[in-house]
């Protein structure tokens, strides 16, 4: 099968470039780039891109798919028709399910269930204490077997650095992957909003953002001692930064992600106790949220994440202290995070680095470029058509997106996955 | 002051206050507060009357929600809408369905459904009324949610501070205790900032967080000072649960640092008045004998205060209801 996309815009995160050109497709994988009215040779399919841009599909760290457990929130399905309209062509997907993804077995299960139904690609993080309860390790050689591509005990913290340092220590002798969240536990217990005037108005729990710096610090530490592969999954405050910054420096094996929702809002978004707008972490001050798409700039901040988390409506028509936490975001990563580059903060090439190169490098994936001899996972898209999001239009079978009735601009036209495409409804 | 509200015509004093509902004090006009205040005024002297009966809430239906325990506010809006003529209804929720289960859209759909007029809510969550606001077609009263706003509280102080002291404006006003967890110190510190006076929050700085600051109080941790020429004294009840170490060291060190007494009261003003929300620690934030003085404690006159300022509340939103109805 060869296939030929015509007439684009390429988006090279490697090179930092965007040409004009055409991209050569055989067998799923990219077999060479041409110049941009290249003709095929011997019946090549021929697509053409009409100038749109044309950028390696995202790689999204830290989906939550719902099942097992939870299916009515999210299904394999649901998720991966929202991952492919939304540009995603690998979901690496969260274990905070119920029952917790802690066992070969439960990873199995959840990787059969993923390739009948997922028309992108799926690759699991496991959990890496046994229900995420920060007591025991889990098999971690076993699920590396089984396809773990890295792991993780997602929004938990493990609160007994002993356990974390062993758990670091292991997982390194077997060349793991460990995304934590750093967050100091007992300062952020029970927060709900950062602290900060906004927070004391509305008489919400808060949490000083200065947790997030403590819970790095001690991560960094570990990681002197350990030497573990080490990922933080979301950095969202400035006062982290120089933490990261010098643990970078150091040499340490540490990069770090940060959510769509910390790059795009801030605290005031919540308004009056938007619960759609009820993160974790909470959103931060505008400074915070400046500080951090500066950091995606210069490369600090290596990954930007959708952190996916369907959540049904009966679980966010609460008040605010007692609605659950998270947004669905496969379907809006790519338009949100185009608003940084209408808002002139970052250029496509820094985003595609951040949404697909960073993390298929940090996961070892041949995926994430556009060069010859990487697989044919792609995203075209037109970054200036504006549309009114309506949150009941998404894929999601949960539709708690903080974006809802707002102005976006910037749409997927075609994704494809291995060559093949798997959502073509702007062609 | 007229001598009894006439209450089938609209008063003068009614016409600036456009809400719908009453969920806090921040969406309130400086003119929407005044407005609140002059009409409880003439309440005031309709309580003080042998015969008491208004007809503003006739025919009206009155529920009062409480999802959290209170004797003193729900017995002050019951008696203000009975006094209005309304039929008034308590509910005690904790007892009831939130314990099968129900979740708090659900209870107020099936309240809704028998067709109140004004609902009246406590909730120990911040922004848990707001949302019921949004969900039901009655007027909704705020009676404190969470920690965020107590707003006929801080009305009643409003009207027991004008009275007191003939103006509610360039006052200098110093609020003690627990402002972190007290809904009652934001709607103060909102309704006495909107209407132009000098506030100061006094407290240990694990209960008055500097953030505090940035509504445009001034922060004192040492009480003498923050006390020093002030011509209200609010006192915040400090909740039991706070009392064991979290916050404070313990009951008797903060009585001596930040108990009112008469050594610290000496320094405010002369004439200073001393409020507290109630129901009060005697011996924790206020010393026995100046919750006691008649010269200087208001603290009954505000429970007076209360119920005239819930009747004229009601009054008000049940006129906005009875605009809107015929309006379609």
């Amino acid at each position: 099968m060869i296939r030929l996309l015509k007439n684009a815009q390429l988006v090279d995160p490697e090179a930092q470039t965007i040409t004009a050109g055409s991209v050569l497709i055989e067998n799923g994988t990219i077999t060479a780039i041409l110049p941009v009215d290249a003709t095929p040779a011997n019946g090549a399919e021929v697509v053409d891109c009409r100038g749109k841009h044309l950028a390696p599909g995202i790689v999204d760290i830290g989906v939550k798919i719902c099942e097992p457990g939870e299916r009515h929130k999210e299904s394999y399905k649901s998720a991966g028709l929202a991952a492919a309209a939304g540009g995603v062509t690998t979901m690496v997907t969260r274990p905070d399910t119920t029952p917790t993804i802690d066992n070969p077995e439960t990873l199995e299960f959840v990787t059969r269930r993923a390739q009948a139904d997922s028309p992108v690609r799926v690759l699991p993080i496991a959990a890496l204490t046994k229900g995420r309860d920060g007591r025991e390790m889990t098999e971690i050689g076993f699920l590396m077997d089984a396809g773990a591509v890295a792991f993780s005990d997602c929004d938990r913290v493990v609160q007994s650095t002993k356990v974390f340092s062993r758990a670091l220590t292991y997982a390194k002798s077997c060349g793991a992957l460990v995304i934590a969240h750093p967050q100091e536990p007992g300062l952020s217990a029970g927060a709900a909003a950062t602290s900060g005037k906004f927070a004391a108005l509305r008489g919400l729990p808060a949490v000083s953002p200065m947790a997030e710096r403590m819970g790095l610090d001690r991560d960094i530490a570990l990681l002197e001692m350990t030497g573990a592969r080490y990922h933080a999954d979301q950095i969202t405050t400035a006062r982290a930064l120089p933490a990261l910054e010098r643990a970078k420096a150091n040499g340490l094996d540490i990069t770090a992600g940060t959510s769509i929702h910390h790059l795009t809002l801030n605290e005031l978004d919540v308004a009056d106790y938007r619960t759609f707008f009820k993160v974790k972490p909470p959103l931060r001050s505008e400074d915070d949220r400046l500080a951090v798409v500066d950091a995606v700039r210069t490369g600090l901040i290596d990954i930007i994440s959708s952190m996916h988390t369907p959540q049904d409506e009966e679980s966010k028509r609460l008040p605010f202290e007692e609605a659950a936490a998270g947004a669905v975001a496969l379907e809006t990563l790519l338009p949100a995070a185009l608003r940084l580059y209408h808002a002139q903060l970052l250029d496509l090439p820094t985003l595609f680095r951040a949404l697909s190169l960073n993390p298929a490098k940090r996961l070892g994936l041949d995926s994430g470029r556009l060069s010859v001899g990487a697989p044919a996972d792609l995203v075209l898209f037109d970054p200036d058509v504006p549309f009114v999001l309506d949150r009941m239009k998404l894929r999601s079978k949960s539709q708690n997106t903080p974006y809802d009735t707002q102005k976006m601009q910037g749409r997927v036209l075609a994704t494809y996955v291995g060559g093949t495409a798997v959502f073509a409804e702007g062609l | 002051m007229t001598a009894q509200p006439a209450s089938t015509q609209p008063h003068s004093s009614g016409t600036g206050f456009r809400q719908k509902h009453l969920l806090g004090i921040e969406p309130l006009h400086p003119t929407e507060i005044t407005a609140i205040l002059d009409l409880a005024d003439e309440y005031v002297t309709l309580n003080r009357q042998t015969k008491k009966h208004g007809d503003a809430l006739a025919g009206l239906t009155q529920i009062n929600m409480f999802f959290e325990n209170s004797t003193r506010t729900q017995a002050s809006f019951e008696l203000a809408g009975k006094r209005l003529g309304a039929d008034v209804m308590n509910m005690a929720m904790q007892a009831s369905s939130i314990k099968k289960g129900e979740t708090l859209i659900d209870t107020a759909m099936t309240l809704n459904a028998m067709h109140p007029d004004l609902l009246v809510v406590r909730h120990p969550h911040s922004g848990a009324v707001d949302l019921l606001g949004q969900k039901v077609n009655c007027a909704v009263l705020n009676a404190g949610d969470g920690r965020h706003e107590h707003p006929t509280q801080a009305l009643l102080d409003a009207l027991t501070i004008r009275r007191a002291k003939g103006r509610l404006h360039r006052l200098n006003i110093a609020i003690c205790g627990d402002v972190a967890h007290s809904r009652v110190a934001r709607s103060n510190l909102i309704l006495l900032g909107k209407m132009e006076n000098r506030i100061r929050l006094v407290g240990p700085p694990t209960l008055v967080p500097s953030q505090f600051a940035e509504f445009g109080a001034e922060i004192y941790d040492d009480m003498h000072e923050g006390l020093r020429d002030v011509d209200v004294v609010m006192m915040l009840r400090l909740q039991k649960e706070r009392m064991d170490g979290g916050f404070i060291p313990s009951e008797r060190e903060y009585y001596h640092r930040y108990g009112l007494d008469a050594d610290k009261l000496a320094l405010a003003k002369p004439d200073a008045i001393v409020m507290h929300p109630g129901p009060m620690n005697r011996g924790v934030e206020i010393d026995g004998t100046i919750a006691d003085d008649i010269n200087r404690s208001v603290i009954q006159e505000q429970v007076e205060m209360g119920v005239a300022v819930r009747m004229a509340v009601m009054d008000l939103l049940a006129r906005n209801l009875r605009t809107a109805n015929e309006a379609g």
